[in-house]
């Protein structure tokens, strides 16, 4: 009997350890890990995959972009083929408001190089998605170049303007702070506060 | 009947006759089946394998929005699910719809080659392989996705063109929550961007909040991994936010300080923060699924009215249907219990009159949001209801199904 109640509270203990808190059982206390699966890539991995640009600009690349490189560029890496020659008469989206300037930028159209908010958009959109099936491929001089053409054709900024690193995050949008934020999101709240529907 | 005996007894002296080569002759009516064997279905290996529906269900996705998938450059880009056919919550894999921002090519990616890298605002940046992931605790959780193109108008002809673009799914994985705690957030970490590995690598900004709640890096659907169309071998499900949040062949989570305004942020980008809040979190919706536009009643008496609710507020605690234009509305049955942004089946018994009609149905959700007309939208934003009215942010009105006196179903918007 005795032996068996010894038996009856290891295991009693043996469930206690089992029931313990995935934070109980952590695989190495000090990193703060609960399950210690994955791995840490390097500084050099990180920088490899990261090609977010962001509104601040802070993950541009050394490099630096002219209107007039551009315009040879749009022409040599292949995107009027798609987006045409005039970049409003092709069959991808076109590139230039049809709209003349003093038209409300949101009666524009929906025009990267003219209604996002951040030129960054418009550098980043381009180094990471164009051009189509060789993305990936264009220097980060060229993808400035560009950026910089089709600001230019649509009338952002002047035709001698140099982008790189530092001017790219400060070139004024038309649309400025014309445009909603989201609203703050909390689980399981109303999606429009005082909207019943 | 009497005029059918005859051939009855006729049958079972030739049945008699021909026991072992069975074949079943014009003459031969219906009478006595239980002798009769169907033709058979040839199957290969591929079939065994992995079996195929019946050969008499034809139901397909068709493109949505009047642009071709594939496009002229080969490009998948919205394709809608054929919710006329649907039955329970469940929408097979091979009919889910698909959605894409620009257009996509479909990435054939080796999962023993794929990784997930998690860096930004995190102590610990880490990598993981579909294999790490599975180590990890799972959850298996019903959820639908709506693309916030899916509107209803006066041109659509069935309820795969007005509600298609919406699809339910049984979607197993791992929390993102518990991920960004191996990571470990930094202070002002308030965002993050999900990216997938497809040659646009299309990319969102969505808030900590939501990842923290209920987001799932999803490697299963529907008890087998999830489909290339799908985002295999990995993608984001945040449930009850609009479609193009659930980012396909999850590549990175990049955890930021800010909205970090990626391509597809600043094409969903609008005006008034009010238009705004309504293109997010998906509000109450729900539609019937038979009878629908271009089915046929043949006649009246009792039909089982189906549909589908959901609301990217939570479960659906009520569905009501209207049989007579929106004037008396009587609570439908959900069938089985409600899940959290799932679509919930429900059925309403009605005795067809044979009188010409009209059919609705609206639901409300947990939070007490309750679906509503256009008419009531257009109040809301004291605008005139007429033919020029476009709802706000997604339209999750009530969809009115005209039924006319020989049976016929049609658009109500039409």
């Amino acid at each position: 009997m005795a032996s068996l109640k010894v038996l009856a509270l290891a295991l009693l203990m043996g469930a206690s350890v089992l029931a313990q808190s995935p934070t109980r059982l952590r695989a190495d206390a000090s990193s703060g890990q609960a399950y210690g699966v994955g791995r840490t890539p390097t500084a050099e991995e990180i920088r490899a995959w990261d090609i977010s640009i962001g509104p601040t600009g802070e993950e541009l690349p050394p490099g630096r972009g002219t209107v007039r490189e551009g315009a040879a560029l749009y022409r040599s890496t292949g995107c009027a083929g798609c987006h045409g020659a005039t970049a409003i008469d092709g069959k991808a989206p076109i590139l230039k408001s049809k709209a003349p300037p003093n038209v409300d930028v949101w009666a524009r159209g929906r025009i990267l190089p003219l209604r996002a908010p951040f030129a960054t958009t418009v550098w980043d959109y381009i180094n990471r998605a164009m051009p189509l099936n060789r993305e990936g491929t264009l220097t980060p001089d060229q993808v400035y170049s560009l950026t910089a053409y089709l600001l230019f054709i649509n009338d952002v900024i002047r035709e001698d303007e140099v982008l790189d690193a530092t001017t790219l995050p400060k070139v004024k949008m038309p649309i400025g702070n014309d445009y909603a934020l989201l609203p703050e999101w909390k689980p399981r709240t109303h999606r429009l506060k005082g909207y019943p529907h | 009947m009497g005029s059918k005996r005859p051939a009855r007894r006729q049958f079972l002296k030739s049945g008699a006759a021909l026991a072992g080569g069975f074949t079943f002759g014009a003459a031969a009516p219906a009478i006595g089946q239980t002798h009769h064997s169907p033709p058979m279905i040839k199957e290969g290996k591929d079939q065994i394998a992995y079996g195929d529906r019946s050969p008499h269900v034809t139901s397909v996705r068709i493109a949505h929005g009047g642009r071709p998938s594939p496009d002229n450059w080969g490009l998948t880009f919205h394709v809608a699910t054929p919710l006329q056919d649907s039955v329970g919550v469940i929408t097979p894999s091979s009919l889910h719809y698909m959605g894409t921002t620009r257009g996509s090519f479909l990435p054939d990616i080796d999962p023993r080659e794929h990784r997930l890298m998690i860096h930004g605002l995190v102590d610990r940046p880490l990598t993981f392989t579909i294999d790490d992931l599975k180590r990890l605790p799972s959850v298996t959780r019903l959820h639908f996705i709506e693309c916030a193109g899916n509107r209803s108008s006066r041109r659509a002809k069935n309820v795969q063109e007005t509600h298609g673009m919406t699809s339910c799914a049984e979607w197993t994985g791992v929390l993102l929550s518990t991920l960004l705690k191996e990571c470990g957030l930094k202070s002002g970490a308030s965002w993050f961007v999900a990216e997938g590995a497809e040659e646009v690598k299309g990319a969102s900004s969505m808030p900590i909040a939501k990842a923290m709640d209920d987001c799932i890096l999803a490697y299963g659907m529907n008890g087998e991994a999830v489909r290339p169309q799908n985002g295999f071998p990995l993608r984001l499900m945040v449930p009850g936010f609009e479609g193009i949040f659930h980012t396909k062949w999850l590549r990175r989570i990049k955890v930021v300080d800010r909205y970090y305004m990626n391509y597809n942020d600043y094409g969903h980008l609008d005006r008034d923060p009010k238009v705004a809040a309504l293109d997010y979190q998906i509000g109450p919706k729900s539609v019937i699924t038979f009878p629908s536009a271009g089915q046929q009643l043949p006649g009246k008496g009792f039909y089982e009215l189906s549909g589908l609710a959901w609301s990217g507020g939570g479960a659906i605690k009520l569905v009501e249907v209207s049989t007579d234009g929106g004037r008396r509305w009587n609570k439908a049955e959900i069938k089985g219990t409600a899940q959290r942004m799932a679509h919930a089946r429900f059925g309403y018994m009605w005795n067809w009159d044979g009188q010409e009609t009209e059919l609705q149905s609206r639901c409300t959700d947990e939070l007490g949001q309750v679906q509503p007309s256009r008419a009531q939208i257009a109040k809301y934003w004291n605008r005139p209801f007429d033919a020029t009215f476009s709802v706000p942010g997604l339209d999750n009105s009530i969809q009115p199904w005209k039924i006319a006196g020989d049976g016929s179903v049609t658009n109500g918007f039409a």
